[in-house]
C-alpha cells in the first residue's frame, strides 16, 4: 500500500463483487487496491454452505469459496488493505478515499460495500447482541450446543442457518411473522424433515431481556395480538436468538453523493453510478437478485468499465 | 500470544494481577481469524504492559458463557481478574481494539 500513489482503481469492500472486480482489474494490469474493514468475503464469509454458485465444489463453504476468490485476485496483482473508510470525495479525475489510517487516491472507484444483516429493531436487541442475540450462525453456533435456539425469519437464509444450528442446539424454533416459509422448496423440505426444528407461525419478537446475557423474550402473535414471555430453561440459564430477516445496504457514506433508491445505489447496465468514474457492484446496487453469482458478474463488468473510463482520461 | 484452555484460564486471567487482554475465538469464526494479524501487531507494541492470551470457546463453552461471552469476536480487557472492558462483534475492529488498549494502559 502506498498512500502517495494514485491507484487506477480502488475497490471498497472485499466480498464476491469486490474480489471479482479485483481479479478483473488486476488482470487488466490496473494498479488495484481493495479496502476491507473486517474479514475478506463479506456475507459469504459467514455462510456455512454455498450450493448454487456455478462450479462450486461439493460441500463448498463460504470461507472455502472466499479463499479461492481472494487468492485469485491476489495472483492478478490486486492488493488488499484492512481499513475503515470514513469519507469519500468522488467528483473530479482523482477520487479521494479517507480511511481511519490514511487517505487513498484513485482514478476510478468501485463501490462493493454490500449489505448487512437487518435488525429486529426491538428493545434489548442492541444490548444483547453477542450475549445471546446473533446474526452469524457460523460465528456463534458453538456456544449453543445443547441449548434452545430460536431463529427469526422465514427466507432462504433463516431456514438454511436453522438447519446448520440444528447440528448444535438441543432444539430449534423458527419464529416467522407469516404462516408459511418463503425459502426455496428444497430447503423447506429439509427443515420439515428435521425432528429438531419446530415452528412458531404468525409471530414476531417484541422484546429481548437479560442482564448481561439473554434470559427471556417477549413474542406476539400478529393474528391474535396475544403476547407471551419465553424464559430460558433454568438449568441452561440462557438461549440463543439468531436473526435472519433480510439485509440493509451499507451506503451511508454515499448519501447525497451518488443517486440512490431506498438506500441502494442506482447504476446502469455497465455498473456506472451518477458520478463519472464511480461504479457500484454487488448487493449495494438496485437489482432484482442478490446472490454470489450476480455480485461476481457485477464486479467483472464494473472492472472492465473502469478500465475503459481510465483509458478515456489520458 | 498464549492459547489458554478451561484448565488454566482461572490462573492466567481471573487470578492474574495486572492487565490481561483475552481474544475469545472459535475454529469456524472467520471474523475472529481476520483479527489475528492486528492483535499480534498490538502484542508487539503493548505486550510489555499487557498480557495477551486467547481462548478457543469451542472447548470452553461454559467457561465463556460464564464470562458473559455468547457471540464472537470478543476482545476483552481484564484488570485484577475482573472484565473491565470489551469490544464485541462489529465493534471488534482493529481501531477500536487499539483504542480500548490505550484506555487501560
Amino acid at each position: 500500500m502506498n498512500m502517495d500513489m494514485i491507484y487506477d482503481v480502488v475497490i471498497l469492500g472485499a466480498g464476491p463483487a469486490g474480489l471479482a472486480a479485483g481479479s478483473y482489474a488486476g488482470r487488466a494490469r490496473l494498479k488495484t487496491l481493495i479496502i476491507e474493514k473486517s474479514a475478506v468475503g463479506g456475507q459469504i464469509a459467514i455462510t456455512d454452505e454455498i450450493e448454487n454458485y456455478p462450479g462450486s465444489i461439493e460441500h463448498e463453504t463460504g470461507p472455502s469459496l472466499v479463499k479461492r476468490m481472494a487468492d485469485q485476485a491476489g495472483r492478478f496483482g490486486a492488493v488488499t488493505a484492512y481499513d475503515t473508510v470514513v469519507g469519500v470525495e468522488l467528483e473530479g479525475d482523482v477520487k479521494r478515499i479517507r480511511c481511519q489510517n490514511g487517505e487513498y487516491c484513485a482514478k476510478a472507484v468501485i463501490v462493493c460495500t454490500g449489505a448487512r444483516p437487518r435488525q429486529i429493531g426491538c428493545p434489548g436487541e442492541k444490548e444483547l447482541t453477542g450475549k445471546g442475540v446473533s446474526y452469524c450462525a457460523t460465528c456463534d453456533a458453538a456456544f449453543f450446543e445443547g441449548l434452545e435456539v430460536y431463529v427469526v425469519g422465514g427466507g432462504d437464509a433463516a431456514v438454511e442457518e436453522a438447519l446448520y444450528l440444528a447440528k448444535f442446539a438441543r432444539g430449534i424454533t423458527i419464529i416467522h411473522r407469516r404462516n408459511a416459509l418463503r425459502a426455496a422448496r428444497s430447503i423447506q423440505e429439509k427443515a420439515f424433515a428435521n425432528e429438531k426444528i419446530h415452528f412458531l407461525w404468525d409471530t414476531v419478537v417484541e422484546e429481548l431481556k437479560g442482564d448481561g446475557i439473554l434470559t427471556s423474550m417477549v413474542i406476539r402473535n400478529v393474528k391474535t395480538g396475544e403476547k407471551r414471555e419465553v424464559f430460558a430453561d433454568e438449568e441452561d440459564g440462557t438461549f440463543g436468538v439468531f436473526v435472519f430477516i433480510g439485509f440493509d445496504p451499507t451506503s451511508s457514506l454515499f448519501e447525497g453523493k451518488l443517486e440512490m433508491k431506498d438506500g441502494y445505489i442506482l447504476t446502469d447496465d455497465d455498473m456506472k453510478t451518477s458520478v463519472p468514474g464511480v461504479f457500484a457492484a454487488g448487493d449495494i446496487r438496485v437489482k432484482s437478485l442478490r446472490q454470489v453469482v450476480t455480485a461476481a458478474a457485477d464486479g467483472a463488468i464494473a472492472a472492465v468499465q473502469a478500465e475503459r473510463y481510465i483509458e478515456g482520461l489520458s | 500470544m498464549v492459547e489458554l484452555d478451561k484448565e488454566n484460564f482461572e490462573a492466567e486471567v481471573l487470578n492474574a494481577e495486572g492487565i490481561v487482554l483475552v481474544d475469545f475465538f472459535s475454529d469456524g469464526c472467520v471474523p475472529c481469524n481476520a483479527l489475528i494479524p492486528a492483535i499480534h501487531g498490538f502484542e508487539e507494541t503493548y505486550g510489555n504492559k499487557i498480557k495477551f492470551v486467547s481462548l478457543n470457546i469451542t472447548k470452553a463453552r461454559r467457561l465463556a458463557i460464564g464470562q458473559k461471552v455468547l457471540g464472537l469476536p470478543v476482545i476483552a480487557i481484564y484488570r485484577g481478574g475482573v472484565k473491565v472492558d470489551e469490544v464485541v462483534k462489529d465493534d471488534a475492529t482493529p481501531a477500536n481494539i487499539e483504542a480500548m488498549i490505550k484506555k487501560h494502559l
